[in-house]
């Protein structure tokens, strides 16, 4: 139940995540948007598991340990980062220049 | 009932997001997408997975956003005026965000029939009841084993491998986080 | 025998890569190319009197081929590399081999004292090789190769003292001019192709009568192509003008080059294609035509020329305009006739100018002085002094001039008479046999000439120099001698009717089997009775007046040496410079050219398009590419999001439908 819903509001907080991460400079609350796009796709695994099993369940289950560890690694990459420049603004951020 | 519920959480779901991602203090930022979070794991519940749920506010509301609000006051960050982009960035940000979420909204359409019938490859509506036998395998699990121990079944016999492989990767990520965040390495 | 014809070539092919070796390794081992060198072509000539033997004794009813290897089998074209031993080219291989080895053994004593002694016996044995790929060819390909190969040969021998540059120039002319000719050949083969499905010209002879329409367009511009070929190796009007230059080369070299065999393979190549020119009147005529008038036109440069060997070049390039004249008009026998006769005559008398340059030359040396050894003007008496020599060139000059019994005379008179002869049925023959006895006058009178400067007279060499002149040595009288005994014997070749004794129309029997194909288009009658006999008088008596009015004209005044002597007004300065054809061809040809190569090709097209657009506009072109991929690469991550998004949405696109 709820399938069609369910889906459409996973594409909503899907859409809005990805406008956040193309519309802000701090590092820190772009990390914060893709943590929502990552729930937005918890969402439909969710929707779906009623239908498919508990695999759908499970995966999400997987999806949120996995993005425990990424966050705890990203925040610590983030944090060394701001140790050498001072700012957590992407602007500062392009050594990659070529 | 549900539907009055789940409409109400899912509006809360995206005004909570739309405010996460145009506050510039970041605190607040992280406080709205927390907000989120909780709306969401409301759907969760209401979707029968109460155990997602309960781990979405445990673990995603209650440890990574956390570890997000240690990071920022540990960064004493403020809020910049200039934190957010300009208007070319948010039309080309906008144009891409209707590029890629217009297909997806086609899903909205999906009814379980039109599921059960795409998964038998039927002409017309399919019924879930016989297309899907997950679903109500599903169902029978959880009242028969309670919550926890419906999905416990899959985790440890289906799922095994990815299981111990994530927890490696925990163990990992705990030593990468505690390296990368030394001073003096 | 007539298997092993290949060994012809074999061998000047081996002789040229041991004096090739020679030459590099131990070049003051004159000894052994003296050996080598002239062996090889003696051995030749001994195959080719072998095979000739074979053919007598058994008659070829066909051409014999004798294939070596498969050469370009390409779809439907199959070449071989392969040898056709007929009448025709045995004829040829006999002259060529036979006046080659007199040449060679002459070589020996004119060139002893050349530093470059084994390189020229090397060039001249590949010289030799190259000739007989040309006549012994079964197809137009190999003749072809044969005709590129002495194309180059006479190339590296005119340029043999390339230290001068007048002679790399001499060479490098011979050679460009050649190769205009050479394109007409190559695109007349191209038509052959297309035309008849075949190049071997035994299957020319059986396919053109089937498949070509006699006076047609495409016989007549395949011939015509052909000839093209064959006014640049043989010094007809319009590509003469290498000629007279090639005489910067050494006197030998213009003997068998110029005069006996490379530039008489233009001859031989219409008499090969005697069916395509047959069913072509048009081009009989275009050929006649410009032989008779290159025939005059030669002989009045001639009249007034003061180098003897160009005098002597200028005869050739008339005498081949006669030979021109015959297989123009059908008289393929004839034209061949005079072909060898004009190699024994021709042969003698550039040999024997050989023999007065080297005492010249030698008179000179002995006194350090700087005059021309080759002007006539410094000559004069030399009868006293080298005697042999005199005698044998008087014999060439009766010859040349066509003076009964002598072997010129047989072989003008023939090709003169069917000239005539077609004249009773198409009128501009007649006009071509007058210029023809015109031309006849003119030889006469320009070789007296010749006789009176040189060997009569007060010597004019100087009475220091006057000590040192003198006969030369045996090896190299000896060949004048053979070739003296040619020049009388030689009209023994093919006796008209009239003549009482002795055997008749020798060569009319042997090559009618090779001009049988043409007999069906092309019938030709030589005159009889009465007209024959005032054509024989007439002919006689030009010689005569002509012979004998450039002896008195020439020595009516006393002639000034070299360094005094006026220089040439009016008519006379025309004639001396050659009607200026020369400066014309420069003028209107070749600076227009280089104009155009300097101007336009190479700095327009090679520098500008090629190299400024090509090359350097492409590496231009690529930097600019690399730099606009570089402003990708921002550093920025938001620009990085946008890129991996684009990407994203454009997969979900395509995946979603």
């Amino acid at each position: 139940m709820l399938l069609g819903p369910s889906l459409t509001l996973s594409a909503i907080l899907f859409a809005i995540g990805v406008f956040g991460v193309l519309i802000r400079r701090n590092a820190i609350v772009l990390f914060m948007c893709i943590e929502l796009m990552l729930n937005a796709v918890n969402l439909t695994f969710v929707a779906l598991a009623q239908y498919h099993g508990l695999s759908g369940q499970v995966l999400v289950f997987f999806v949120m340990t996995v993005a425990a560890a990424e966050a705890a690694v990203g925040l610590a990459i983030i944090l060394s980062v701001f140790r050498h420049k001072q700012s957590v603004d992407l602007k500062y951020i392009n050594l990659l220049r070529g | 009932m549900t539907e009055v519920v789940f409409y109400i959480l899912a509006g809360f779901a995206v005004l909570s997001a739309i405010a996460c991602i145009l506050q510039r203090n970041p605190v607040a930022s992280a406080m709205w997408l927390v907000g989120t979070m909780f709306a969401l794991a409301g759907i969760y519940v209401l979707l029968n997975a109460q155990f997602i749920g309960a781990i979405q506010v445990l673990v995603y509301a209650g440890a990574i956003m956390v570890l997000f609000l240690f990071v920022i006051m540990l960064l004493n960050l403020t809020n910049d005026a200039g934190d957010l982009r300009g208007w070319p960035t948010r039309l080309i940000g906008a144009g891409l965000v209707v590029a890629i979420v217009v297909p997806l909204l086609t899903l909205g359409r999906y009814t379980p029939h039109r599921l059960a019938s795409e998964v038998t490859a039927a002409a017309g509506f399919g019924d879930p009841a016989v297309a899907l036998p997950g679903g109500q395998a599903a169902l029978a699990a959880t009242v028969d084993k309670g919550v926890v121990g419906a999905m416990a079944v899959p985790l440890f016999q289906q799922y095994l491998v990815p299981f111990e492989i994530t927890s490696i990767l925990l163990l990992t990520a705990a030593v990468g986080a505690v390296v990368l965040a030394k001073r003096k390495l | 025998m007539i298997q092993l014809i290949w060994l012809t070539v074999a061998l000047p092919l081996v002789g040229f890569l041991v004096n090739g070796v020679l030459a590099f390794r131990r070049p003051d081992a004159k000894g052994a190319v003296s050996v080598v060198g002239p062996a090889v072509v003696i051995a030749s000539f001994g195959v080719a009197v072998a095979a000739f033997l074979e053919a007598l004794r058994s008659p070829l009813e066909a051409a014999v081929i004798v294939p070596l290897w498969q050469w370009l089998p390409v779809g439907a074209l199959q070449i071989d590399l392969a040898f056709q031993v007929d009448q025709l080219s045995l004829v040829m291989l006999l002259v060529v081999t036979g006046v080659g080895s007199l040449i060679h053994l002459f070589s020996v004593g004119y060139m002893k004292a050349d530093p470059g002694y084994a390189r020229y016996f090397a060039y001249l044995n590949l010289f030799v090789a190259f000739m007989l790929i040309l006549v012994l060819g079964a197809s137009f390909p190999v003749l072809f190769i044969g005709w590129e190969g002495v194309g180059l040969c006479s190339y590296l021998l005119i340029g043999f003292w390339y230290g001068e540059k007048a002679n790399a120039d001499a060479g490098k002319k011979a050679f460009i001019v050649n190769r205009i000719g050479d394109f007409g050949a190559l695109v007349a083969m191209f038509l052959t192709w297309q035309a008849l499905g075949t190049l071997s010209f035994a299957g020319i002879a059986e396919k053109a009568p089937q498949l070509l329409q006699p006076g047609g367009a495409v016989v007549t511009a395949i011939t015509l192509l052909l000839f093209l070929g064959c006014t640049g190796k043989s010094a007809q009007i319009p590509l003469y003008t290498w000629l007279p230059d090639a005489m910067a080369g050494p006197t030998p070299v213009s003997a068998l080059i110029h005069a006996a065999t490379m530039v008489t393979a233009g001859v031989y190549l219409v008499a090969r294609s005697n069916v395509l020119f047959a069913m072509a009147p048009v081009s009989q005529t275009v050929v006649a035509g410009v032989g008779a008038l290159t025939a005059l036109f030669a002989a009045t440069i001639g009249l007034r020329q003061y180098d003897i060997k160009k005098v002597l070049a200028y005869s050739t390039v008339s005498q081949l305009g006669y030979m021109f004249l015959g297989v123009g008009s059908g008289a393929y026998v004839a034209g061949i006739f005079h072909l060898a006769t004009h190699a024994f005559f021709k042969a003698l008398l550039f040999l024997g100018s050989g023999s007065v340059i080297h005492a010249m030359h030698h008179a000179y040396h002995a006194t350090h002085s700087h005059q021309d050894a080759q002007d006539m003007r410094n000559m004069g008496g030399l009868r006293k002094h080298l005697p042999w020599t005199f005698a044998l060139m008087g014999i060439a000059t009766l010859a040349i001039a066509g003076i009964p019994p002598f072997a010129g005379f047989f072989s003008k008179d023939e090709i003169l008479a069917f000239a005539y002869g077609r004249g009773e049925a198409e009128p501009i023959w007649k006009l071509f046999w007058g210029m023809g006895a015109l031309a006849a006058l003119l030889t006469a009178f320009y070789m007296a000439r010749l006789m009176a400067m040189t060997f009569f007279g007060e010597n004019r060499t100087g009475a220091k120099e006057r000590e040192h002149l003198h006969e030369a040595p045996w090896i190299m009288t000896g060949p004048l001698l053979v070739l003296g005994i040619l020049s009388v014997a030689g009209g023994l070749l093919n006796l008209p009717a009239f003549i009482p004794a002795g055997p008749h129309h020798l060569l009319d029997a042997w090559l009618e089997p090779v001009l049988e194909p043409s007999r069906q288009f092309l019938k030709l009658e030589s005159p009889h009775g009465g007209t024959e006999t005032m054509l024989i008088g007439l002919a006689v008596a030009i010689a005569v007046v002509g012979l004998f009015f450039g002896y008195r004209l020439t020595l009516a005044r006393p002639i000034p040496a070299a360094p005094d002597a006026p220089p040439e007004r009016g008519i006379w300065k025309l004639l001396n410079r050659k009607w200026y054809v020369d400066e014309l061809y420069d003028e209107f040809i070749v600076t227009p050219l280089v104009r155009i190569s300097r101007g336009f090709l190479w700095k327009t097209v090679d520098q500008g398009i090629i190299d400024g657009a090509g090359a350097n506009g492409s590496a231009w072109l690529s930097r600019k590419l690399g730099w606009l991929g570089s402003r990708l690469q921002t550093g920025e991550v938001g620009v990085y999001v946008i890129l991996f998004l684009l990407g994203a949405a454009w997969i979900l696109h395509a995946v979603v439908r």
